[in-house]
């Protein structure tokens, strides 16, 4: 026993090794590898065959290694517009979304918080349990109450409040609701759980010192569920810029999202260093505001402890 | 420079009492204020008037209903029943930012995303107050505080003792009239909570400010308050002044909750206008009490005798009465007294305390001395309940 545990020891096999290796495995297969081989895609050129790009590297006949890295796909998306018009139509649909989407949840995540503690896990399971059916079934749902002979129209109508259905479906409102009501629960779990760590003496402090409840909201409240709040919007946000599915089953065809070019670039075109590059550029788009901001947010941690 | 200050010991207390005074008008009237949550009755039947510039403590223990009785001050709770005046306003209805009160909460509920001075300047923030004003009054604050240098800093950056006094100094930015203190030393260790309570006290006399102080502490109930209102079960069991509520407990629970006291059961036995003598089997003697009482004759009643007042002796008393004899069971040196558990004869124990008045102790009792305890015939209080 002892022997095997010094033994394990010195090929440097430890409790806390394991423990970290697990992560580090996962990461590194299904995270690094992919991201790798994609970046690698988006430095080749199209070609027609199997696969569909040119390799990066290869053995010339003089046994010299050649590689060719190729800018084309990245300078072709600076160059087309199309591009261009598709990420910002993308994250313009995704910071509606997060903002529809924090205006329903705050709400809600804080009236969960504020629930009787016999009452919030009900509450949270409630918000859950979407969850447990199928996330196509949920939005071919709603297919049927938005379109033109759904449930939604069909009872207006019955209601006599309208004599012609209102065209819901393949339009921008139709997808807002879909993406809103998809990603609420991302944005009120992060919200839930920092209000519900909320000391209520604080703002009984606050309207000790005069401000009224919703001032003492607003000054004491928010500003200590930001962390929450910023949470949540990331969480949103991220996957609703690169969303596909919604836009595709609810939206209209007019909605350019970045999503769509990147799906009909890969399997429409062939195109697999154009999509490529585009997925490179969307990474990069989304991750550094986030690593600018997380650094910034360190910093102001540290200062704050040493000012 | 020369001030005259009063200590919070041997305060002046007969020159300014207020509720001695028939004509003086109360600051605050509390009339017959019960408060129920659900079943549970937290606070039943209070009445008390406290009047301006006081240090009012409300004692007792957890579960005793004097926080409940400081938040329908505040104005968190609504009475069930009763009505609470402050300053002759009905306070009926009166949510809790229109209050003219402000209050030290017991974690001092700083705003941990502001700074000291965003913290002390919050209450005049809300008013409106034009801005050099409040920097001019965050600062005259901070000083009276002892907190200059710390404006900047954010709460998680401060001490336990300098949290406090961002506390106190936010609450006491409004100038109020009335401030409510949550058990404002119970966080602080010993030492700085000694420094506290003067540092309260002065700033109370310096700003004119009437104090109501919750703590579960006699000690900083006798050492803070004017007068003090010992509370049991949402009851008021008695309200004086600290040397009223030592001396003078009107019922078994106020005197042995404040301070140590020697309980003797007993039964009236002869009942005279200027004494009475009580048969008590725990000290296994007479009791003579040098005054009369209001019990009737063969009534069970209470004599309480605190330990410094109790005389130990290896001679027998000249006094037949308020004397037994015991054995020492426990000696506990304390440097300027020691502290005697004697067991009488009875088998009754009892606690003694004697002052060290001598450096060289070979006189002093030890264990297993067989010596007589007594006291004299005005030490004694007779309760009857």
């Amino acid at each position: 026993m002892q022997i095997s545990r010094l033994l394990l020891r010195r090929l440097g096999i430890t409790g806390r090794g394991i423990v970290i290796a697990v992560p580090s495995v996962w990461l590194l297969l299904f995270f690094l590898v992919p991201f790798l081989i994609v970046l690698k895609i988006s430095f080749a050129h199209t070609r027609l065959g199997v696969p569909p790009y040119t390799p990066l590297w290869e053995w010339t006949t003089e046994h010299a290694l050649h590689l060719s890295l190729s800018a084309a796909n990245y300078l072709f998306l600076a160059r087309e517009t199309l591009y261009l018009e598709a990420f910002l139509s993308s994250i313009k649909v995704a910071l509606i979304s997060t903002f529809f989407c924090l205006l329903l949840a705050y709400p809600m995540a804080y009236a969960i918080a504020r629930a009787d503690t016999r009452w919030r896990n009900t509450l949270l399971l409630m918000v859950v349990l979407p969850f447990w059916t199928s996330f196509l079934v949920r939005v071919y749902a709603w297919i049927g109450l938005l379109r033109n002979n759904g449930v939604i129209n069909n009872l207006l109508t019955s209601l006599g409040l309208i004599h012609e259905p209102i065209v819901m479906m393949q339009t921008d409102f139709a997808m807002y609701i879909g993406i809103v009501y998809s990603y609420l629960p991302f944005m009120i779990l992060p919200l839930y759980s920092n209000l519900e760590k909320h000391d209520n003496t604080l703002l009984e402090a606050a309207v000790n010192l005069g401000a009224t409840p919703f001032k003492a909201f607003l000054q004491i409240t928010v500003p200590l569920s930001l962390p929450g709040i910023i949470a949540g919007s990331m969480l949103v946000f991220i996957p609703a810029v690169g969303e596909f599915v919604i836009p595709r089953l609810l939206g209209g065809n007019e909605t350019l999202m970045i999503g769509r070019v990147l799906w009909d670039e890969f399997f429409n075109n062939r195109n697999w260093p154009g999509a490529s590059a585009v997925a490179m550029t969307l990474l990069l788009v989304l991750v550094l505001p986030i690593m600018i901001f997380q650094r910034y947010q360190a910093q102001d941690a540290g200062a704050g402890l040493h000012r | 420079m020369v001030e005259k200050t009063r200590t919070p010991m041997g305060r002046p207390q007969e020159r300014q009492a207020p509720w001695k005074d028939p004509a003086a008008q109360a600051y605050i009237r509390i009339e017959g204020v019960s408060k129920k949550f659900g079943d549970f009755t937290a606070v039943s039947g209070v009445e008390l008037n406290i009047y301006r510039g006081e240090i009012f403590c409300l004692l007792g223990g957890s579960g005793c209903g004097k926080t409940t009785l400081l938040r329908m001050l505040a104005g968190f709770e609504a009475p069930t029943a009763g009505r609470i005046f402050i300053d002759g306003h009905d306070m009926a209805g009166v949510p809790p930012f229109k209050r003219p009160v402000n209050m030290m909460f017991q974690s001092y509920a700083l705003f941990p995303h502001m700074t000291v001075e965003q913290n002390v300047a919050f209450g005049l923030k809300q008013e409106g107050t034009p801005k050099r004003e409040i920097a001019a009054r965050v600062a005259e604050m901070l000083a009276l505080v002892k907190l200059d240098g710390f404006a900047r800093r954010k709460p998680h950056q401060l001490s336990g003792g300098q949290r406090q006094r961002v506390a106190l100094a936010r609450s006491l930015i409004k100038r109020p009239k009335l401030l409510l203190l949550d058990e404002p030393l119970g966080a602080l260790d010993k030492r700085l909570r000694e420094h506290t309570q003067f540092e309260l006290v002065n700033i109370q006399e310096r700003l004119g400010v009437t104090f109501v102080v919750v703590t579960h502490d006699q000690e900083e109930a006798m050492t803070l308050a004017t007068r003090i209102g010992v509370m049991n079960h949402g009851r008021i069991v008695q309200v004086g002044t600290p040397h009223e509520i030592y001396e003078f407990p009107s019922s078994r629970f106020t005197a042995e909750f404040i301070g140590n006291v020697n309980m003797f059961e007993g039964r009236v036995s002869e009942d005279e206008p200027g004494h009475v003598l009580i048969d008590s089997a725990d000290l296994g003697g007479r009791i003579h009490v040098g005054h009369g009482i209001s019990a009737a004759p063969d009534a069970v009643v209470w004599v309480a005798v605190r330990p410094e007042k109790m005389v130990l002796s290896r001679e027998v008393p000249r006094e037949r009465f308020n004397a037994a004899s015991g054995t020492i069971r426990e000696v506990a040196y304390m440097g300027d007294v020691s502290i005697y558990l004697v067991q009488l004869d009875s088998g009754k124990t009892v606690r003694v305390t004697q002052p060290n008045t001598h450096r060289h102790s070979d006189r002093a009792f030890t264990w297993d001395d067989c010596v007589w305890v007594s006291w004299h015939e005005s030490s004694a209080v007779v309760v009857t309940e």
